[in-house]
């Protein structure tokens, strides 16, 4: 499967190039960029790990595309993502959040029920990765 | 004897003025003209706690402007159609509305095809109105003056809520920065579809559109305004298959999704009976009409905030009130009161589909329900500097005969912060619901890419779409489906101003 969080899951994968178009966005709006990686894609997993601090006064995106890259070649089976932090009053909030890389295998969740009295069910969605432990969940992580 | 208007009708040239009589003259029994009673001040000035209106006149043959607008400032307040000596056993200079400036409509009166139309200001005390209780509030200003004989229409354009009555309300219980970071969506507008048809699917069958919908890439499903409870579909089964197909669906794409479960009963308790259900159940929304009136959407804002839940309105029934120009209340005002009542999505609008909305009207409602202050913009309809005291936004919902060919101008003229809903634009996509959704989403994200990366997309609009359909052939086969359906008639609630009004 495809995990379809993030502002463009539905397109193909972006290039580089692509990233750095929207990364230049990003900062002509004055946001701050960040980037974080996660071995949980869970939809209710918010926290994923910081690769370092919003960058919040850099202003030239191939600096953060380093960052990407670096964050890329340090964890290469992991969901990578950049977000755009915009701290304006008002706002203050994450603006623009996509992901620029994922593992080569996604196994995606599994949905669980349990019975509850008037039909009713408690869903809970579980992650396949995580039946392994964490930094063992996808093949190419390290032992 | 005269009849009770006839003070509307009949003022003495001597009282054009706002000047006032001796108390003991002005309390005489009778009747006297409204403006000789106080309610027309041209010299006032709004005091930044007033809370004031603007409304769209156009007074009975005979009637001058001055003499209506204080009439309508009258009969919305204090007034009554004789004088009463009561008023004197209060500050009656306090709580009578003051009208204090007509302006004659611009494209109206002589040498057009409509009435000589009139825009009057009227400032009212803050101490007229109870805290927190849009039923106040409307009761006063909407009370009893649009079925007024004076006037022969009323319209009532724009309001300014003061930063010190707005304190009062609740706002939205979740608002726009909120839903997203619940939803973890970002950057993007959401993407929804109603289920068609609107009634008569079983529960079962029902829940087959929400899941397929969500899995093909929207993010929320909506019940429509009417569906309730009915023979075809108990309440309970539509709420426990539709969370099933939420809940699947989540598992299938690793997103938060969400179905708009209508809570709108008879009563209150049936309401709360629903809710509770669909909270028990996980979903992250409930739905309410605007039918249910204002004070049950106040008390649904309540238990919504009370309960971490998104509540969405529909706006079921504002036609019958917002769409002529010439009376009524503009739907710039509703949403003024629905974000200070709390609803944390209304539909507002979109433009380009089958309902009602002009470009520069929609605009004004757009601002309204999302902007932290709006200035006095007339060319929107916004006729008062308006600061939202840090009430959360709410998220305009575009719905209405809209489909994936069109995503280049709804981005142009919504922009991103909006749930786009693609009812039968999704559903009737020839190669199933799932396509149909997988097509708006390739849609969508290749225009909001295409809008980051600095492309105009008026003109390279179709261009993009295009080019993303060779990759997604759902998007292709939607984009040749419904290349030529557009809704092209003139709007009916337009924005009337001219760049400098005139002075009365």
């Amino acid at each position: 499967m495809r995990i379809t969080q993030g502002t463009f899951s539905f397109l193909p994968d972006l290039t580089d190039e692509q990233i750095g178009r929207q990364l230049d966005y990003a900062l002509s709006r004055g946001w701050a960029l960040s980037v974080e990686s996660t071995d949980d894609a869970h939809p209710r997993n918010v926290f994923w790990d910081m690769w370092g601090m919003p960058a919040f006064d850099r202003t030239d995106a191939a600096t953060i595309l380093g960052e990407v890259q670096a964050c890329r070649r340090a964890h290469p089976d992991r969901y990578v993502k950049v977000n755009a932090f915009d701290a304006e009053s008002g706002w203050e909030t994450v603006r623009l959040s996509f992901i620029v890389q994922r593992p080569k295998d996604e196994p995606g969740f599994a949905l669980e029920r349990q019975e509850g009295p008037g039909r009713t069910q408690r869903y809970t969605v579980r992650a396949y990765a995580c039946d392994r432990p964490a930094g063992r969940r996808y093949p190419g992580d390290a032992p | 004897m005269r009849a009770p208007d006839a003070k509307v009708f009949d003022a003495p040239a001597s009282a054009h003025g706002a000047t006032p009589r001796v108390p003991r003259d002005r309390y005489r029994s009778g009747v006297i003209p409204y403006r000789s009673m106080g309610y027309w001040q041209p010299d006032y000035v709004p005091k930044d706690t007033d809370i004031l209106a603007l409304f769209r006149i156009a007074p009975q043959e005979g009637v001058e402007p001055e003499e209506a607008a204080a009439a309508v400032a009258g009969e919305s307040s204090t007034a009554t159609w004789t004088v009463v000596w009561t008023d004197r056993l209060t500050a009656c200079d306090r709580y009578r509305a003051k009208a204090y400036r007509v302006d004659p409509v611009p494209g109206t009166g002589p040498g057009t095809t409509t009435p000589q139309q009139y825009f009057a200001r009227i400032a009212y005390d803050l101490a007229l109105f109870e805290e927190g209780s849009i039923a106040n509030l409307t009761a006063s200003i909407i009370g009893n003056v649009f079925g007024f004989k004076a006037v022969r229409t009323l319209r009532l354009e724009d309001m300014r809520l003061p930063v010190a009555y707005l304190k009062t309300f609740q706002g939205p219980p979740t608002g726009i920065v909120v839903e997203r970071e619940r939803l973890d969506k970002f950057g993007r507008p959401l993407l929804g579809a109603t289920v068609k048809p609107k009634l008569g699917l079983s529960g079962k069958n029902y829940g087959r559109v929400v899941y397929e919908a969500l899995k093909g890439g929207l993010d929320f499903v909506k019940d429509d305004e009417n569906i309730n409870s009915q023979p075809f579909m108990h309440w309970r089964d539509r709420f426990l298959f539709a969370m099933e197909g939420v809940n699947r669906a989540m598992a299938d794409t690793g997103e938060v999704k969400g179905h708009y479960l209508n809570v709108t009963a008879a009563t209150m308790e049936d309401m709360y009976e629903r809710a509770e259900l669909a909270q028990e159940l996980g979903s992250v929304v409930i739905m309410i009409d605007l039918v249910i009136g204002y004070t049950a959407i106040q008390s649904m804002s309540r238990w919504a905030r009370k309960h971490d839940m998104i509540l969405h309105l529909h706006r079921a029934g504002h036609g019958t009130y917002t769409r002529q120009k010439a009376h009524g209340v503009s739907f710039r005002v509703i949403a003024k009161w629905m974000r200070a009542a709390g609803v944390d999505h209304i539909h507002a609008g979109t433009v380009v589909g089958k309902l009602e909305g002009d470009p520069n009207v929609v605009r004004g409602i757009y601002d309204t329900l999302r902007e932290t202050r709006t200035p006095e913009c007339l060319e929107h309809g916004l006729f008062f500097d308006q600061d939202w005291a840090d009430l959360r936004k709410v998220m305009p919902v575009a719905s209405g005969g809209i489909h994936a060919g069109q995503m280049h101008q709804l981005l142009g003229y919504l922009g991103e912060d909006v749930v786009l809903q693609f009812g039968g634009g999704t559903i009737g996509h020839p190669m199933g619901i799932q396509a149909g959704a997988t097509a708006n989403r390739v849609a969508l994200e290749a225009m909001v890419l295409a809008r980051n990366e600095g492309r105009d997309l008026w003109n390279d609009g179709p261009d993009i779409l295009e080019q993303a359909a060779r990759h997604c052939v759902p998007l292709r086969a939607a984009l040749e489906l419904w290349k030529d359906v557009t809704f092209d008639y003139a709007s009916t609630d337009t924005v009337d101003y001219v760049a400098t009004p005139t002075a009365s």
